[in-house]
């Protein structure tokens, strides 16, 4: 059936709207396509695309092993990895509870010269993963388990 | 029947207002049910997170706000276009009834984020894509009920509203796929469509459970504020009087005694 010209002409001019709201956000989202993002992984850190002593944020994963911490202060080194470039971090004071080696972290401060990142604030980034207890400890046993086989397999 | 023919059936508020009346008690129980249900299972019986322990139980109340605050919208944006396109006067007081809904629960969504972001993140609140375009949802419900406060025509006010919440749509696939394209501080989505879901089948049941409960607590309380719409709008018609009509007779009968 037909539609009424007046009533078409009208679905025109609403989809008119939504194309040109899609095109002036994709725009928008164009221009402001760097400043969206919340922080700089550290691939781009190394590369020097992040300004060095201006307030910024680094993300990534806190590898595995990396953690120092001091016996007499709050004072805590860690690198944080996008397992193409790692940049040390260098902060002082309380860590969120889900803050871990191998877990996920946005960190807050400022690059120095040197290369380490000071940062002023730790934030931890938690994947979309969500599981029972026993299930994780099935996981990480059968991963071992795995691991042990494919050993003995190579041997 | 053609599909026109129950397209402009819909379109009459009397028989909207009958119809909705039948189907009102059923999503409210259905509703009640699912959300407490859900609740109680999820927030009781559940076994804590791996990681975040019992702070993740959360996600009992937020993903169900977050998703039909948005879902939400996506009606409120098609009810706007329909009264644009056709004049259906239905579909101006459906895109009215839903603006208070949605901005409640976008509040709510926000509200739920930063308390769970305070113990899992550490912070409450943190400037990236996702939280910031649920931000800008939540103030477009706001503009959308304050225009319609600030016109005195019906008829203005509902064209203006239309194009407002028209434009304002572009900012949901924005928030749904804020996690993809840019990097945020908020985890992308736990549930796919496509491919398995990385939250476990025991923690996945409770959650379908509170949003589906969502969706119709949502449909109930658009019904709702559309027939209290219909019977203000339609208020000198014959039928919204004789309801009234025969409203008003149960306390006479009473007096009479």
């Amino acid at each position: 059936m037909a539609m009424h010209p007046q009533r078409k002409q009208r679905l025109m001019i609403v989809v008119f709207i939504l194309c040109v709201a899609a095109l002036a956000a994709g725009l928008l989202g164009y221009a402001l396509k760097e400043n969206i993002n919340l922080f700089y992984p550290p691939a781009e850190i190394v590369s020097g695309k992040a300004p060095v002593g201006k307030a910024i944020r680094a993300g990534g994963m806190v590898q595995e092993g990396s953690v120092q911490r001091a016996t007499d202060s709050l004072k805590i080194r860690f690198v944080v990895t996008d397992y193409s470039a790692v940049v040390t971090v260098e902060y002082e004071g309380i860590l969120p509870d889900l803050f871990a080696e191998g877990e996920g972290v946005v960190v807050s401060g400022k690059l120095a010269e040197d290369g380490v990142f000071y940062a002023s604030e730790v934030l931890a980034k938690h994947d979309e993963t969500y599981m029972p207890p026993e299930v994780s400890d099935a996981l990480t046993k059968s991963a071992a388990k795995r691991a042990e086989l494919e050993e003995k397999g190579s041997l | 029947m053609s599909i026109w023919t129950t397209f402009h059936k819909w379109g009459s508020p009397r028989w909207f207002y009958q119809f909705s009346g039948r189907l009102l008690p059923w999503l409210g129980g259905l509703s009640l049910l699912l959300l407490i249900g859900g609740a109680v299972w999820g927030l009781a019986l559940v076994p804590p997170d791996y990681k975040q322990g019992n702070s993740f139980r959360i996600i009992y109340v937020h993903v169900p706000a977050s998703a039909v605050a948005m879902g939400a919208y996506m009606m409120m944006a098609i009810a706007g276009a329909i009264h644009l396109i056709w004049r259906m006067k239905l579909a101006a007081m459906v895109m009215k009834a839903i603006a208070p809904i949605g901005a409640s629960l976008t509040f709510l969504a926000l509200l739920t984020g930063a308390v769970w972001g305070k113990p899992t993140w550490g912070t409450w609140w943190v400037w990236d894509a996702r939280i910031t375009s649920v931000l800008i949802l939540f103030f477009l419900y706001l503009g959308v009920i304050a225009l319609h406060q600030a016109f005195e025509n019906r008829e203005a006010a509902a064209k203006a509203c239309a194009v407002l919440v028209i434009v304002g749509a572009v900012n949901i696939p924005i928030i749904y796929w804020s996690v993809e394209w840019w990097y945020s501080l908020h985890q992308p989505a736990s549930i796919r469509f496509i491919g398995e879901s990385s939250i476990h089948p025991t923690m996945l049941r409770p959650l379908m459970a509170t949003m589906s409960g969502m969706y119709l607590f949502f449909a109930w309380a658009m019904l709702l504020f559309t027939r209290t719409e219909i019977l203000d709008r339609e208020r000198n018609t014959r039928w919204v009087q004789d309801i009234v009509c025969s409203g008003d007779k149960k306390p006479e009968s009473r007096s009479v005694l």
